[in-house]
């Protein structure tokens, strides 16, 4: 879901916004009544994941979910444990981390040079990373599949001896997959640094890479950041090809390993009440912390810079 | 094509000052591209040609490469005709697009419009409407269950029924495009949020004085004015029904009443049977129908991108 938008230019500070024509008060409480309702609606099935993850089974299961009672934490204790959330959570580390920095980090190269200079080839560039990003993962599913077991990888790199079930093959298709997003963002946000800034640094004799790493990359930080932000909660949550390309169940990431965890906790739903939360707790962080750059991550592409 | 000329007027002033690069300057900017070009082609480009390829051919996907045997349209033929989930599975995607367009994206519109009022708490309605967004599809499914569950969940027990929503190939269909549909109308408000912060005051302010109501301003004046984004959002929708699958795979990996592209792709290679040549025709499949919208994407946004 790694797609942006294009719009004009942002409306300007808008204080003389409500300055229209004047407005009943009965239609706008009525507007509010109706956004109260949708709201509470829509936050209703995680709040009920949480409220049931906090209550006991043998609770439930005598009074029924409509009942109030029976309040416990032991739910996360054992969810914890049997579905084997350390090493999940680990995995979802070791696999989201590089990613991250690696996509940001060649994109803004790529994205460097398609906004610093005027190559013949930088529109076909820019289409040829777009459009890989949309095109449909499972369609690229046999050959990368075939690919992955052909290339062998030395024992300390991966115990699978080959690229199909190491970190490392995830991380590249990974990183091949959000390339075409940071790069469009990053390369719009790069053309609103002034030339005149590169002039005076070729002056000074900065060498390209000088250019990119200490004029250009700290420009960008705002546009990093909200992207870090983005792409961490998109890696995290990648359920795709870490299902397919990892078998090895002590390696999967902890969104891929929701797959197992049904089984595990069979019909005991307050148990997995527990364990959805806490797979939801990352992102959940990260949104309400993060919101802004969430945000303006989502809709970069939309402002230009 | 136009688009070339217009690309060549704006580099006019820079080229000029461009200076011939030093040789170590062009070995770093080459590469700048080439690692990450390497990475793209090589992961993503490369492996949807062989998808194609693979699709005229037959193979078990166990033998070494020369074990492959050309064999035309056979593939194509075999499931158009004599592979049973494919057409329901058809049936689903083009569902689950109309269900998107005609559910969620017209209500995330509509929660777009009403929010961009700037009312009293808007921040906190939309904060509430765009969480799911970030819930990763599986996860979705998950919580989902504990509503649709057939003996403990809630809405059994609201509606006094003995419901398997999941399990129901009557039902789960609609159960599962509902639970997208809750994280999918919080993206699309996102986007037209956006969109609408960026349409100029001053139209609505012409289009007030005129005396035109607020929904006549909003079809007649704001919506063609955000046609980029409508268009892009469209996209948007059909690459995500197109490329639906974690939910469904989390549920019972597309079998019975969940059958979807996507999914009959992935079976038939981590499957029990893996038939490559088979599993390739549909991939091929859905890249032919992607590449079009792709195509559209592009057009919409290196057009907005050059002026």
């Amino acid at each position: 879901m790694s797609m942006t938008t294009v719009a004009p230019p942002a409306r300007q500070a808008t204080p003389g916004n409500a300055a229209g024509p004047p407005r009943r008060r009965g239609p706008r409480a009525l507007l509010h009544a109706f956004l109260i309702v949708v709201s509470l609606s829509w936050v209703f099935p995680l709040a009920w994941a949480v409220i049931n993850s906090f209550r006991d089974y043998a609770y439930t299961t005598e009074h029924g979910y409509a009942s109030f009672g029976g309040f416990t934490f032991a739910n996360y204790a054992e969810a914890w444990e049997r579905g084997n959330f350390a090493q999940g959570f680990l995995n979802s580390l070791i696999i989201t981390v590089p990613a991250v920095v690696l996509v940001l980090l060649l994109s803004s190269c790529t994205a460097f040079v398609l906004a610093r200079f005027n190559y013949a080839f930088n529109l076909t560039l820019l289409g040829v990373f777009l459009a890989a990003n949309l095109l449909p993962p499972q369609a690229l599913l046999i050959p990368i599949f075939r690919l992955y077991r052909q290339i062998p990888l030395p024992e300390w790199m991966s115990d699978s001896g080959s690229l199909l079930g190491s970190y490392w093959g995830l991380i590249l298709i990974n990183v091949a997959f959000q390339m075409g997003f940071c790069t469009f963002v990053l390369s719009n946000y790069m053309k609103t640094v002034p030339r005149e800034i590169y002039e005076s640094a070729e002056i000074d004799g900065a060498s390209v890479w000088r250019q990119y790493w200490q004029l250009t990359l700290p420009l960008c930080r705002p546009a990093l950041a909200a992207l870090a932000v983005l792409q961490t909660t998109w890696v995290y949550n990648e359920f795709f090809w870490a299902t397919v390309l990892i078998q090895d169940f002590q390696k999967l990431p902890i969104t891929s390993s929701l797959n197992n965890l049904r089984g595990q906790f069979f019909v005991d739903y307050n148990l997995l009440s527990a364990g959805s939360v806490l797979v939801a707790l990352p992102v959940l962080v990260v949104f309400f912390a993060l919101q802004k750059q969430f945000v303006s991550g989502l809709t970069l592409g939309s402002t230009k810079g | 094509m136009t688009s070339d000329t217009r690309a060549a007027r704006r580099a006019l002033p820079r080229t000029r000052r461009q200076r011939k690069l030093a040789p170590r300057d062009r070995v770093v900017v080459t590469l700048m591209v080439v690692i990450p070009a390497l990475l793209v082609i090589g992961l993503v480009w490369l492996p949807a040609i062989g998808s194609v390829l693979l699709s005229f051919t037959s193979w078990n996907g166990i033998g070494s490469l020369d074990r492959i045997k050309v064999v035309g349209v056979d593939n194509y033929v075999d499931i158009a005709t004599i592979y049973p989930p494919f057409w329901p599975a058809v049936q689903h995607n083009v569902l689950w697009l109309a269900f998107l367009i005609v559910g969620p994206t017209l209500l995330g519109v509509l929660f777009a419009v009403l929010l961009d009022k700037e009312l009293k708490g808007s921040r906190i309605y939309q904060t509430a409407l765009y969480m799911p967004v970030v819930l990763s599809l599986a996860l979705v499914g998950f919580i989902w269950q504990l509503l649709y569950s057939r003996d403990q969940g809630l809405l059994n027990a609201v509606l006094g029924t003995q419901i398997d929503w999941y399990g129901d190939p009557d039902v789960n269909l609609w159960a599962v495009l509902f639970a997208t549909g809750w994280r999918h109308t919080g993206y699309i408000m996102l986007l037209y949020l956006a969109g609408l912060k960026g349409v100029d005051p001053s139209l609505r302010e012409a289009a007030a004085i005129d005396g035109s109501g607020e929904v006549s301003t909003f079809f007649r004046i704001i919506l063609p004015v955000m046609r980029p984004i409508n268009l892009i959002v469209i996209v948007v929708v059909v690459i995500e029904s197109l490329r639906a699958f974690d939910l469904v795979w989390i549920v019972n990996q597309g079998r019975n009443g969940l059958e979807i592209i996507a999914a009959l792709v992935t079976a038939n290679v981590v499957g029990e049977a893996s038939r490559i040549g088979f599993g390739s025709a549909m991939a091929t499949i859905m890249l032919l129908i992607s590449s079009v919208f792709i195509t559209i994407y592009l057009r919409v946004v290196m057009r907005e991108d050059r002026t």
